[in-house]
């Protein structure tokens, strides 16, 4: 039982990262209604990006707003450099537009700072946050930062006008621009936000798994499995989902004899798969009814 | 208000149901001129070049099973390597631990992945466009761990991979391996192809295009749209199966890192490259992913994957519709001339 509730929060401390990422995925899906391929990689540059800033000797709060702003500036000018001229093209062609995106960071990366792994600093410290505590100080300050961003997040949607207009732009394109909305604005609005919030969870995960270009590859993939059993339309779904795919992982490695250990990617797939047996929009999200 | 998932998919739908007739001559000659420029090749190039060719027309088998699916049913899958996989490991089982005979195991995987690609498409029936991209990703990320676990391993060889003989030219032909197989890829490719178009050319391909175009409509119609749709999953398994079992014998190893979600990837952009809905554009897209890789990689090393991505980039914009969409569109303004 001891054993139990140790991997529980073991699992929930991973799971942290996975609902960090699944956020920032279901983010911009609700902004584009994409799934944007590259998002980890383009959260791993920014982080690459803050880690030379305090390198150069910036202090870590000032390292970490810079690079957000500098993050939502380059959002913005891949929607508007990248994609704006595509508009029209059929979405596998900008399917295969991230899949370039998505070689193009990594490769950067590789090239400008090698892969050799990095150290990153944590804001709150790699100390247990109390005498014999299965989780540290970090993995506290990320639940934390985490639960604050969604909730911002939650209030800049349903409370100002800018979200109402991006989430009208999002839903309904057409009929927004003929209320007045700037659609291509809001979409770039929408990209540079989702590449902040990816370099929050960058900054975020990297004192845990450390810094080096391949960092995003499984955290990605475990994101984008916490963001369909949540249920892609629902941030707050995001979130959960990801604390349980952590979860589900870790038990699955100590409690399943022979396989776990190996299989934990698999049988953390397969739960996906099996969620969406059951719900098709995962268990948060709402199903589209449409109109014939 | 419409669905929105729907209308994101919209595009996909625009795909005429058949292509612009493009001139008939015009087309047959195109034809015969690959033809006689894939049977000339491999008399006056290198082994390694020859084993280059090989693999484009593998790729272009992989392809045009995904664009069966992709392509005129509108399911999304970014999981072939799967079917790709099982169907290598198929054929190296089968011939280095049972013995089998190489041509006899390329059926036997046609078959095997048949059967996993219908069982995958049942649960694919439930999931919208985006989730079944996803669950088929799983599906990708997932093959490499199974076929290393240790209770495969007695078969599959764990991580080490499997070694697998070339088999001889049949019947003292006077051509050397590398030209056999090359040959017989050729040849079972175009088979693949001929079926390809007439299926959907046919009564069931109509129905198979109905679904994508509209489901609603289609069952209307009487389509059984369930039927269809896991049977078309289980096709384009098989011909990723056909594919991956040739794979196995002109690259003479399988191992599990060779069957990431990295060629699940790029399958997907060379059905993107080739032109969604177009047979002939498999070529072009097998032909893209053999060279251009290695073209990056000789214009830098150390950025050879920002300049595969930026090169991919630029031909998204130069043709949005692949290759053939460049070549539909080419042919509409010439033919607007003309008249």
């Amino acid at each position: 039982m001891e054993l139990f509730i140790h991997q529980v929060l073991a699992g929930l401390a991973t799971g942290g990262i996975y609902a960090c990422i699944a956020l920032a995925i279901v983010m911009i899906y609700q902004a584009i209604h994409h799934l944007n391929l590259a998002q980890g990689e383009m959260a791993m540059f920014s982080t690459f990006v803050a880690w030379q800033l305090i390198e150069w000797g910036m202090p870590y709060w000032a390292a970490f707003v810079l690079t957000l702003v500098l993050s939502f500036a380059a959002g913005v000018a891949i929607e508007r450099i990248v994609f704006r001229p595509l508009h029209n093209a059929p979405v596998l062609s900008h399917i295969v537009v991230f899949i370039a995106l998505f070689s193009i960071f990594n490769s950067a990366a590789g090239f400008i700072w090698d892969f050799t792994i990095k150290s990153f600093p944590s804001p709150f410290g790699s100390q247990p946050l109390f005498e014999g505590a299965p989780v540290s100080a970090h993995d506290t300050g990320m639940f934390g930062v985490t639960f604050v961003l969604l909730i911002l997040l939650f209030l800049f949607f349903r409370f100002t006008r800018v979200g109402l207009a991006m989430r009208a732009a999002a839903v309904n394109p057409e009929s927004a621009r003929l209320v007045g909305i700037r659609v291509g604005w809001m979409v770039a609005l929408g990209w540079g936000m989702a590449a902040a919030i990816g370099a929050v969870a960058g900054m975020l995960i990297a004192p845990v798994v450390f810094l080096e270009p391949n960092m995003m590859l499984s955290i990605l993939l475990y994101g984008f499995a916490g963001a369909v059993v949540g249920g892609l339309t629902s941030p707050a779904g995001a979130v959960v989902g990801g604390f349980i795919v952590g979860v589900v992982e870790n038990l699955a490695g100590s409690f399943i004899p022979y396989i776990g250990q190996e299989l934990k990617l698999t049988i953390a797939l397969a739960l996906i798969v099996a969620v969406l047996m059951v719900r098709p929009s995962g268990l948060f999200g709402s199903r589209l009814v449409s109109r014939v | 208000m419409p669905s929105t998932l729907a209308a994101r998919f919209k595009s996909l739908r625009q795909i005429p149901a058949k292509p612009r007739e493009v001139p008939l001559s015009w087309s047959r000659i195109a034809l015969i001129a690959g033809l006689v420029l894939a049977v000339t090749l491999p008399f006056v190039v290198k082994n390694f070049v020859i084993f280059q060719l090989t693999m484009v027309l593998i790729y272009a088998i992989a392809i045009l099973g995904l664009n069966m699916l992709t392509g005129f049913n509108g399911q999304f899958s970014l999981g072939h390597s799967a079917f790709y996989a099982i169907g290598a490991y198929t054929t190296a089982i089968l011939m280095e631990i049972y013995g089998f005979d190489f041509y006899l195991t390329i059926p036997v995987a046609a078959l095997i992945c048949f059967a996993f690609g219908f069982l995958f498409g049942l649960p694919a029936l439930r999931l919208e466009a985006i989730y079944l991209a996803l669950a088929t990703f799983a599906l990708a990320a997932a093959t490499p761990q199974i076929l290393k676990s240790t209770p495969l391993s007695p078969w599959t060889g764990g991580v080490q991979g499997i070694y697998v003989l070339k088999p001889d030219p049949p019947f003292g032909l006077p051509v050397n391996s590398d030209q056999w197989l090359y040959f017989l890829t050729l040849g079972i490719g175009l088979v693949l192809a001929v079926i390809a178009r007439n299926l959907i050319d046919s009564r069931s391909g109509r129905a198979i295009i109905a679904i994508r175009d509209n489901p609603i409509a289609a069952r209307a119609m009487g389509v059984d749209i369930a039927l269809y749709k896991t049977l078309v999953f289980g096709v384009s398994a098989l011909y990723a199966g056909i594919a991956g079992s040739l794979s196995a014998v002109v690259v003479q190893f399988v191992a599990p890192d060779s069957f990431t979600f990295v060629l699940a990837i790029a399958l997907f952009v060379g059905l993107v490259i080739g032109g969604v809905g177009s047979i002939p554009g498999a070529v072009i897209g097998g032909l893209f992913l053999v060279f251009v890789p290695n073209f990056a990689e000789e214009i830098s090393k150390g950025l050879a994957g920002a300049v595969y991505g930026a090169i991919l980039i630029l031909v998204i914009y130069a043709m949005p519709s692949g290759a053939a969409g460049l070549v539909r569109m080419l042919v509409a303004k010439l033919a607007g001339r003309s008249r």
